[in-house]
């Protein structure tokens, strides 16, 4: 049986290495030990459920959870959904039954995103929750939760037109008192899908000839806004979110294939871009969204 | 004899969002949900004559993403624009208020089209990329509602706002009365129908 060893923590910085194990390895049945994760954020929520599903499709089998020791994180995941989002995913011997506890305090629970009607969802929910969540953590006034309605909804549309496959969204506010000295949300979506190579290839890989990569696919769709579609209103989600991040000093990066590219802050030393990763199918785009200054 | 040969309609975006996604709320979120309400937008257009002025009402929706303001605001003008359809539409939008207003002038934007916006109760704005010339030519015929073809040369003394002038009026963001000649703001004319 092969053994993959989950991180103690298991979040956007970890995650590319995460996701780069799981891959290591032949067919057969795989046991993901998570018994010694500690601390897991969004961005790790979702890749645990986008690498057994790697894991589960390549090998026809379901892959095997071990659940973490600690309760607390044991309570978490179940507060986030994750749980039940991985129905299908793994085998997880007497999964936690969720505690009747309130997810009050989450901002998003792990939402897989098949088709428009999760979009609405996810916005319908995220009107719910986010204005307190936004005022009271970040010190964003009440309008920004527009602003973040309509982040989430490009970014999980992209799912939906781009990948043609199904993925997960889910965020969540931290205090980074000792990462960054202010609280953040942390948001993640994955996808599983053809990833950015694959969708912009048949209409842009001729102009890049022999450069044409998973990076300059990045670059293309990242900073310049390509898309596979011909109509010049589409390719604007990404630079929007982009131009949205920005005004609130975040950070975005995106995954996407063997490449990762991202628009970072001062506060953030996430290279702008990173090569050489593994070949991991599809999409996996994190937001990092810090409280003003003087919040 | 009318000076103004426009059918008047009015359009509640909200309530066709409502209808479109069977949703309690009125997030106009998602390509497809866009372009589902354009379709039902066309199809009340098709409905009436010719030459149409209609109120594109946003007041009551709550969540605005680039993707349906692409469909419902820029390919809308961009279906009706001059030379493009069987149609002359004039079109003002209502309720393009801070939260909408960025999603908006950024497919305006991208499209290098013009629309004619109500951005709080009774304050009209031109919105996407626009000259100086264009600017105050359609300032002037704003804040007057009617300009008669006579005092133009007298309310816009230079030539290159007049020129504006007739770019607007082809840019249908102004409406010249072919029975008249008179210059009418958009604004104005929906009065009735607010």
């Amino acid at each position: 049986m092969r053994v993959i060893a989950v991180p103690g923590s298991l979040d956007h910085q970890s995650v590319d290495g995460f996701l780069d194990a799981s891959l290591v390895g032949g067919e057969g049945k795989v046991l993901m030990d998570a018994r010694h994760l500690r601390w897991v954020d969004p961005n790790g929520m979702v890749a645990l459920l986008a690498a057994g599903s790697v894991i589960r499709d390549r090998g026809g089998v379901l892959p095997r959870l071990e659940l973490p020791e600690s309760t607390d994180v044991q309570g978490y995941l179940g507060r986030m959904g994750f749980f039940d989002a991985a129905q299908g995913i793994y085998d997880i011997e007497g999964p936690p039954a969720r505690r009747g506890g309130s997810t009050s305090d989450v901002l998003l629970e792990i939402t897989p995103i098949q088709a428009n009607v999760d979009v609405h969802s996810v916005v319908d929910r995220v009107q719910a929750r986010a204005g307190a969540i936004l005022a009271s953590k970040l010190g964003y006034p009440a309008s920004a939760v527009v602003q973040f309605s309509v982040i989430l909804s490009e970014v999980c549309q992209n799912i939906i037109e781009h990948a043609e496959a199904p993925g997960w969204v889910a965020a969540q506010a931290y205090n980074w008192a000792r990462r960054l000295g202010r609280n953040v949300v942390v948001i993640s979506v994955m996808d599983l899908g053809r990833g950015f190579r694959g969708s912009l290839g048949d209409e842009h890989s001729g102009r890049y000839a022999d450069r044409w990569s998973d990076a300059t696919a990045l670059e293309a769709a990242f900073l310049h806004g390509l898309t596979r579609f011909p109509d010049s209103g589409r390719g604007q989600g990404i630079q929007q979110i982009r131009r949205q991040v920005r005004r609130w000093d975040g950070a975005i990066t995106i995954r996407s294939g063997t490449a990762r590219i991202g628009q970072v802050p001062e506060w953030d030393d996430t290279p702008p871009m990173v090569d050489g990763l593994a070949p991991f199918p599809g999409a996996q785009i994190s937001m990092i969204l810090p409280a003003r200054e003087e919040a | 004899m009318t000076d103004l040969p426009l059918d008047p309609i009015a359009i509640d975006v909200g309530s066709l969002v409502q209808r479109t996604v069977a949703s309690l709320y009125s997030h106009l979120v998602t390509r497809q949900t866009g372009r589902a309400v354009r379709m039902a937008i066309e199809s009340q257009l098709s409905e009436a004559g010719r030459s149409t002025l209609s109120l594109v009402d946003l007041s009551e929706v709550t969540i605005l993403d680039f993707s349906c303001a692409d469909e419902v605001v820029a390919k809308l003008i961009q279906a009706h624009a001059p030379g493009q359809g069987a149609r002359d539409a004039f079109f003002v939008f209502r309720g393009v208020t801070e939260p909408h207003r960025d999603q908006i002038e950024v497919v305006l934007e991208r499209h290098g089209l013009l629309a004619v916006a109500e951005t709080e109760p009774g304050r009209f704005e031109l919105l996407g990329i626009r000259s100086d010339a264009e600017a105050r030519a359609w300032s002037t015929v704003e804040e007057r509602g009617l300009v008669g073809h006579e005092e133009v040369d007298t309310l816009l003394e230079d030539g290159e706002a007049r020129q504006a002038l007739e770019t607007l009026v082809g840019r249908h963001v102004i409406f010249r009365s072919p029975i008249s000649g008179r210059y009418h703001a958009l604004s104005r004319l929906v009065d009735r129908l607010m």
